[in-house]
């Protein structure tokens, strides 16, 4: 690809500004369904707008003992992980911009990024709240990244490839094959709640318990940089799992690929919302027990199902 | 082995998203097990005994009504019970029912409010939206019987101030009707879903024992299975012609106090029936006197959170001479370092909302007993303290210019 | 309360579904306006022409928030500060004449606390010929 279409597809489509912009209407429609299921209004369409540009004019302040050229970088990591992850998700055709075999590593290792910044960001603002917070998100990670890996192997597993791409060309092949993997789409989506932080998995960040968690001392545009790397991370892990567990309507006209792709990411985001409605907080030592005892197990009973049905065809 | 180098001090307090009035929980932690908890009050205190003394009883009412915003009733009736023990009045049978309506409807919408901040703590804020809409129902009819949302102002010397027309009993009737139907569904909700009995079993535990020996009232002690209740053992108002059961519960813990408070509203449900079947006819005041013979009496009162406490002193002005108010979770709140003990850091918001803290009930004058730090000052001494304590930090108050209004 | 042995979380989804359907029981203050019922006490309106100067509300407000002044014969006005009203409808019940009344009006919030400041004039003096008409009444300015 040329520099020309290389620079439109990192900066424009589907790189940063599509990714903001479907970001903030993926917060928007995460808000208004939490809304609604609890018999409210919800905000308008143009809220997480509204709410980034109210934070790019507030003041920024550094608390005196934190590091600094780390708490200033933290949230450019983060967002710039989210960002780049995009390019290797197939999105409605069965290529991404940048396939090549081994990206669902990659993917999987940059989405890990955001949660490390999390972790930094907290840890070098040498706050009292900002030091739980981080250390609750980077124990967190030892629970739902492993379930999250094994149930995005699964359906590699069965395609015999390592790349996104090429599972969605896979599935595209053998049509109905990916109901295989439902249990799999259940793991993934409850692990995508823990990396997201979202209720029930949002230790890191109670409100309650801890003020802000890791986000306690941060403020102005670096505050509004980590939420919208969490937004982008969420239609970067909505995507992700779209096209690896959802893989049909693929290889359709440009137009209506687009309307396929925007449904499945709507889709996984509503389900998203529904279980933040529906849940209680866990304690971080109730949330590891859970994923161990049984998130995990149904990940591994997942790739023994496809090892078998490998097996078949 | 606990490491004294690796313990943390975390700051829950004065200001903390956590606590809806400001209180200081200085906790020691290790990773994320609790070791111990310091306490401090005193963030909200208003001096409001101090003014009442300076106001007449009937202006003293409506101070104390503004006490607490949610248990408002309560306290005005506990001081107006007491004041009219020491007049010797005798009020209707009739105010005595109003009384008792408007505190069994406080109580709903108390416990309806602990619902929603309980669901709140544990980052469950569907629970918290679902039980706030309903107890919109409570308020909008407290608007309609009192004249307010809150501090209701339905107490006069002598009974209440308001009748309750009997056009009203159906509205009253439907809406408690309604509000059952949605008890019954939260009771079924705390039943059976998973995460609420995970957060909330095996929290806060407190043992009988523990219970009677800091002094617990209300639902946190009835939840350890001490069975108090003042509305049974020394009955005020009307409640000994009522027919109720006093809801306990052996669980001990958060679960406990959840499972006490869901049964009280059912069981208020029933009661407010019986006060609309049984409202006697008859005057609501009795005419009473401006000035109050010299006498004390001690009032207690089954607030929503527990007993509440009033003593008054009268001296044959139309000024008390002395008002004292403990709240029940001045009580409540020594148990709460009991009950973090070995606990998660997790666990502290949903503990201490399980007392139903109202700190600002609880911030009245103590005295401490055996406190070698304490000293006890006069009126005057106090001021100059205060003065001294602010030109030592540099503030000068002469060059102080109050901005905006000059009259009084 | 016994405890039901099988316990599985998600136990709301019906009543959440349902709600995505309901109208939402949000109200949409301030854009619809929302009325106080009956007898809310609300600002405190009082009717001069009536009044006798009594002071008697002025002795029973517990905020020192109402002051009734002299200015001429039979005339008096009265003036309110409400940011220290309680609105506890005391001055209603205790005026011999019943000058006093709580109004439903609930949105008193201003930017300038003098503006909180009421003043309710007195009745114009009686002219010999013409009849008394009633005093008006200035507005608080919010």
């Amino acid at each position: 690809m040329t520099v020309g279409s290389a620079v439109l597809s990192i900066l424009v489509f589907p790189g940063f500004l599509f990714l903001v912009a479907f970001g903030l209407a993926g917060e928007f429609v995460d808000r208004k369904l939490y809304a609604r299921l609890q018999n409210r209004q919800g905000p308008p369409w143009y809220q997480p707008l509204a709410d980034f540009l109210k934070l790019l004019g507030k003041e920024n302040v550094i608390p005196e003992d934190a590091d600094r050229p780390t708490f200033r970088l933290a949230p450019v990591f983060a967002l710039a992980a989210a960002v780049a992850s995009i390019l290797y998700i197939p999105l409605w055709s069965t290529t991404s911009v940048l396939p090549f075999e081994g990206d669902l590593i990659v993917v999987l290792y940059l989405l890990i990024i955001p949660t490390v910044a999390f972790f930094l960001g907290g840890w070098t603002s040498r706050s009292v709240f900002a030091t739980i917070g981080a250390f609750r998100a980077i124990t967190q990670v030892f629970a739902y990244e492993i379930p999250l890996f094994v149930a995005l192997l699964a359906p590699a597993l069965l395609a015999n490839t390592w790349s996104i791409s090429g599972i969605a060309a896979y599935y595209a092949g053998h049509p109905w094959l990916w109901l295989v993997n439902l249990l799999g789409f259940g793991v993934a989506l409850v692990s995508l709640l823990g990396k997201l932080e979202r209720v029930p998995f949002d230790t890191p960040e109670a409100e309650t318990e801890i003020v802000a968690g890791s986000f306690t001392e941060y403020s102005g545009r670096r505050l509004a940089f980590f939420r919208l790397a969490i937004d982008c991370e969420a239609i970067v892990g909505a995507s992700l799992v779209a096209a690896v567990f959802l893989p049909f309507g693929l290889g359709l006209s440009p137009a209506l690929g687009i309307l396929v792709y925007l449904a499945k990411v709507l889709f996984v985001l509503g389900i998203l919302a529904l279980l933040r409605t529906l849940f209680a907080r866990l304690r971080i030592d109730q949330m590891v027990h859970f994923c161990w005892s049984v998130v995990a197990p149904i990940a591994f009973l997942q790739i023994l199902i496809n090892l078998v049905v490998r097996e078949l065809i | 082995m606990p490491d004294k180098k690796r313990t943390v001090r975390v700051p829950i307090g004065p200001q903390h998203p956590a606590l809806k009035e400001p209180e200081s929980f200085m906790v020691d932690l290790q990773g994320e097990k609790i070791t111990s908890v310091a306490l401090r009050l005193g963030y909200n205190h208003r001096g409001i005994e101090k003014g009442c003394e300076e106001r007449t009883y009937m202006q003293d009412l409506f101070l104390l009504e503004r006490v607490c915003g949610i248990c408002s009733h309560s306290h005005a009736t506990a001081f107006i019970q007491a004041v009219e023990e020491i007049a010797g009045l005798e009020i209707p049978r009739r105010a005595k029912y109003i009384r008792m309506l408007i505190a069994e409807l406080e109580r709903i919408h108390s416990h309806l409010l602990w619902l929603g901040v309980a669901g709140h703590e544990i980052g469950f804020d569907t629970l918290l939206m679902y039980s706030w809409r309903d107890r919109e129902l409570v308020m909008d009819l407290f608007a309609e019987l009192t004249g307010n949302r809150v501090n209701y102002a339905m107490n006069t010397l002598g009974g209440v101030r308001r009748d309750i027309a009997p056009e009203q009993f159906p509205h009253i009737q439907k809406i408690v009707d309604a509000l059952e139907e949605r008890t019954k569904y939260y009771i079924e909700l705390a039943m059976t879903e998973e995460t609420l009995a995970q957060r909330l079993s095996g929290v806060g535990y407190l043992s009988k024992e523990d219970a009677i020996r800091l002094g617990a009232v209300g639902p946190t002690s009835r939840a350890s299975g001490a069975d108090r209740d003042t509305r049974r053992d020394d009955p005020y108002a009307a409640y000994d012609e009522l027919d109720f059961k006093v809801i306990t519960d052996d669980h001990c813990d958060v679960f406990g106090r959840t499972v006490v408070r869901l049964g009280e509203l059912m069981q208020t449900y029933s009661m407010i029936r019986q006060i609309l079947k049984q409202m006697p006819e008859g005057p609501i005041a009795v005419k009473a006197p401006l000035k109050i013979p010299a006498g004390e009496a001690v009032s207690r009162y089954e607030a929503p959170r527990g007993e509440d406490v009033h003593y008054v002193r009268a001296n044959g002005t139309d000024k008390p001479e002395r008002v004292k108010v403990r709240a029940p979770t001045l009580a409540n709140t020594q148990s709460v370092a009991k009950m973090l003990e070995d606990g998660y850091l997790a666990d502290l918001p949903i503990v201490v909302a399980a007392i139903d803290p109202c700190f600002s009930c609880t911030d009245r004058t103590i005295a401490v007993r055996g406190d070698r730090d304490s000293k006890t000052m006069g009126w005057e001494e106090l001021v100059q303290y205060g003065v001294r304590w602010y030109r030592d930090r540099g503030v000068d108050p002469s060059r102080i210019k109050v901005r905006g209004d000059e009259s009084a | 309360m016994a405890r039901t042995p099988w316990r599985r979380p998600g136990r709301m989804v019906p009543s959440l579904l349902r709600s995505l359907f309901r109208h939402p029981a949000t109200t949409r203050y301030p854009f619809v306006k929302w009325v106080m019922p009956e007898d809310f006490r609300g600002r405190p309106v009082v009717h001069t022409e009536n009044c006798i100067g009594c002071k008697m509300c002025v002795r029973n407000c517990p905020s020192g928030a109402i002051d009734i002044e002299k200015v001429g014969e039979k005339q008096f006005e009265a003036r309110i500060d409400l940011g220290r009203c309680v609105y506890c409808a005391r001055c209603a019940e205790v005026c011999p004449k019943k000058t006093i009344e709580l109004t439903k009006d609930f949105e008193l919030a201003a930017f300038d606390r003098k503006t909180l400041k009421v003043v309710y004039d007195a009745p114009p003096p009686p002219a010999p010929a013409a009849s008394p008409e009633a005093g008006p009444e200035s507005d608080a300015g919010a």
